[in-house]
């Protein structure tokens, strides 16, 4: 059976699994729409969790960019990962116990105020949305390399996936299907990975394979090193940021996870405190058996890239170079007519253009893996991106039916009132994703990395003075969270966007003016919330000490959140 | 639960959290990025050391401090009797 066949079977039968489930975990309740009920068992809840924060980017694109940047990429190995560390031990368990349903609920009883719950409501629609659209437009690009069908088509069906299980089931739909979509993005990730490393070293755990020598008898990374630096690149194992920004960035990516509204409230589903705490730590295993697998990817598929193609004649090359060059994500430009790939650092000279995204798709072919292999990628990337959008969408969804409506607009609003304006938040809010998944706005791409570091300027500080500093108010979290949050979109727009400099063509020429410079070069936009957290911290502390402490019953809120005990009581008082 | 009580569990739990903390700032920051150079000049099997704390070694740590850090807890919240 051919390639096309294996996909729309796998495809498919996944869909229905999907769709099966979403009938099944019908949400009745606001409360089964907004946290799964709060009854998801840890284990399950770690899964799900694991399935909504790896996207379409941790599936298809991350290995390409440890590929090509080497050690510099573990920048988002560490800091995609680390990031759970401080949710299990700083935030999870606090929040769980605080026992309610999105973060601008934290924001806005703890500072008590209704100022804070809109700052942050705001917050966590830019982050998501950004976050959603680049979610839908994976999903189009996946349906047509695999499927062959319109990017646009490919959207559209996705949208509808997506609208069945959010609206129908909310949260409760969404965190099963999370579940079956972690089983199968997981195993179209492992099974490709499992047989490159034994094809090429001879040990079926890519873990170590990777530190494993091939059958010359060489270690696979000093081969890598030779190669790389051979054709004009870094050594693979060495880095070529500075220090300072690879601190940064990696600081960055953490307090960022920690701080993402789709990732916290993941955290409000599960039965107890404790569940909270051991879900944080399985949601981590099962990220780790992605994320550790992944620099060995990288390493295999460089490598095997390098000795297919390096000075090989075009005319020779094997079928899938011409199956991706027709995607356009490879590209051949024989500049001095030889007919021969040159393959190098060196731009004038370098005459083969590779996409980052090819390293995780082309690889089974580039192994001559078999064909059902092939299909079970595109399976996997679709349900890495899928179950991300839903996990936006819900927060999107509650972000405007309970935060705005319920707790701002309209408190008298009815239970069933409330699960309907919940819905047709969700419906609404699939249509925009959608609406940008076809017509991608040219930031997305960029945003969406940034919007770590928005999150890392904005929540991370608030919510933590929160829990941990009794005498946080809400002039300084406001002032905190404002300022921060400015900060950073100050250095975007004119780092990133050169904004203040004349437009897009400038920004490379800013890289010098890059702050925290000393001598190796400064921060980059992507490094740069580690920098606007600390000053977020800074003046939620000093304006909070000259101004009144908070009421009475705050801190008693504070004092309750930090004891385990009596979860259930704290619903039924607040 | 009384006052002191509080203020002593509150108190552990901070410890717990320096310790475990530091222990993750060492092996992510210290071994994965500012001595990773000095680190890389070891080597076993086919890894230089500080690249795999870079790429491998981080994440396992992370994934054993958290399990350790909800056996401590547990074992705080028995103690003081607070847990559910």
């Amino acid at each position: 059976m051919g390639i096309l066949a294996w996909t729309w079977i796998l495809v498919g039968l996944s869909f229905a699994l999907y769709i099966g489930i979403a009938i099944w975990a019908r949400a009745g309740t606001s409360k089964e729409f907004y946290v799964a009920g709060g009854g998801v068992h840890p284990v399950l809840n770690g899964m799900a969790t694991a399935a909504d924060w790896m996207s379409a980017a941790s599936f298809i694109s991350l290995a390409g960019i440890v590929s090509f940047t080497g050690y510099d990429g573990s920048v988002y190995i560490m800091g995609w990962t680390g990031g759970y560390v401080l949710l299990a031990l700083l935030l999870a368990p606090y929040l769980r116990k605080f026992g309610k349903f999105t973060v601008p609920d934290f924001i806005g009883d703890r500072y008590y105020s209704s100022t804070a719950r809109v700052v942050a409501v705001i917050c966590a629609l830019i982050v998501s949305f950004t976050y959603v659209a680049g979610q839908m437009r994976g999903v189009g690009i996946v349906f047509s390399r695999y499927l062959e069908v319109d990017i646009n088509t490919g959207v559209y069906i996705g949208m509808a996936i997506v609208f069945f299980y959010a609206v129908l089931g909310g949260m409760k739909g969404i965190t099963y299907t999370q579940v079956a979509q972690y089983c199968v993005l997981i195993f179209a990730f492992m099974v490709p990975a499992i047989f490159i490393s034994f094809q090429m070293t001879g040990n079926p755990i890519p873990q170590l394979g990777f530190g494993s020598a091939g059958e010359d008898g060489i270690y696979l990374l000093d081969k890598l090193d030779g190669l790389s630096t051979e054709l004009g690149f870094h050594e693979y194992t060495s880095g070529s940021k500075s220090m300072i920004d690879v601190f940064a960035i990696t600081f960055a990516l953490m307090v960022g996870t920690a701080g993402l509204p789709h990732v916290i409230v993941r955290f409000f589903t599960v039965p107890k405190v404790k569940d909270a705490r051991i879900s944080a730590g399985w949601a981590l295993l099962f990220i780790s058996i992605l994320y550790t697998t992944v620099p060995a990817v990288a390493v295999f598929a460089r490598t095997k890239l390098i000795e297919t193609v390096s000075n090989a004649k075009y005319e020779e090359l094997p079928q899938w170079f011409g199956n991706w060059e027709k995607t356009g994500l490879l590209k051949f430009d024989d500049k001095n007519a030889d007919g021969v790939v040159q393959y190098v650092a060196d731009k004038a000279v370098n005459e083969l253009t590779i996409d980052n995204d090819i390293m995780v798709l082309a690889n089974p072919e580039i192994a001559n893996l078999p064909n059902w292999v092939v299909a079970l990628v595109g399976a996997g990337g679709l349900a890495a991106a899928l179950s991300t959008a839903a996990g936006l969408l819900l927060v999107i969804a509650s972000s405007i039916s309970h935060d705005l409506i319920k707790k701002l607009i309209n408190p008298e609003i009815s239970e069933k009132g409330e699960l309907l304006a919940a819905r047709i938040s969700a419906g609404v809010a699939v249509v925009i994703a959608g609406y940008f998944g076809i017509h991608p706005p040219g930031f997305v791409a960029a945003v969406v990395a940034l919007a770590f570091g928005l999150a890392a300027a904005s929540f991370f500080p608030a919510i933590l003075l929160g829990i941990f500093d009794k005498r946080m108010n809400k002039e300084g979290a406001i002032t905190g969270m404002i300022i921060g949050i400015s900060l950073m979109l100050f250095y975007m727009l004119k780092f990133k966007f050169g904004i203040f400099d004349g437009g897009k063509v400038a920004v490379a020429g800013l890289k010098a003016d890059w702050w925290f410079n000393f001598g190796n070069g400064g921060i980059s936009p992507e490094g740069f919330g580690t920098i606007a957290m600390a000053v977020n911290f800074i003046f939620s502390v000093i304006v909070s000490r000259l101004t009144p402490a908070p009421p009475e019953h705050v801190q008693e809120i504070v004092e309750h959140i930090r004891i385990p005990k009596g979860v259930e009581a704290a619903q039924a008082t607040h | 639960m009384s006052k002191e009580n509080m203020k002593a569990y509150w108190k552990e739990n901070l410890t717990y959290l320096a310790i475990l903390l530091s222990i993750w700032f060492l092996v992510s920051y210290v071994f994965g990025i500012f001595l990773v150079d000095q680190l890389n000049t070891i080597k076993f099997a086919g890894f230089k050391l500080g690249f795999w704390f870079a790429q491998q070694g981080s994440m396992y740590v992370f994934v054993i401090l958290i399990f350790v850090y909800v056996k401590l807890m547990n074992t705080l919240d028995k103690k003081y009797g607070v847990h559910e």
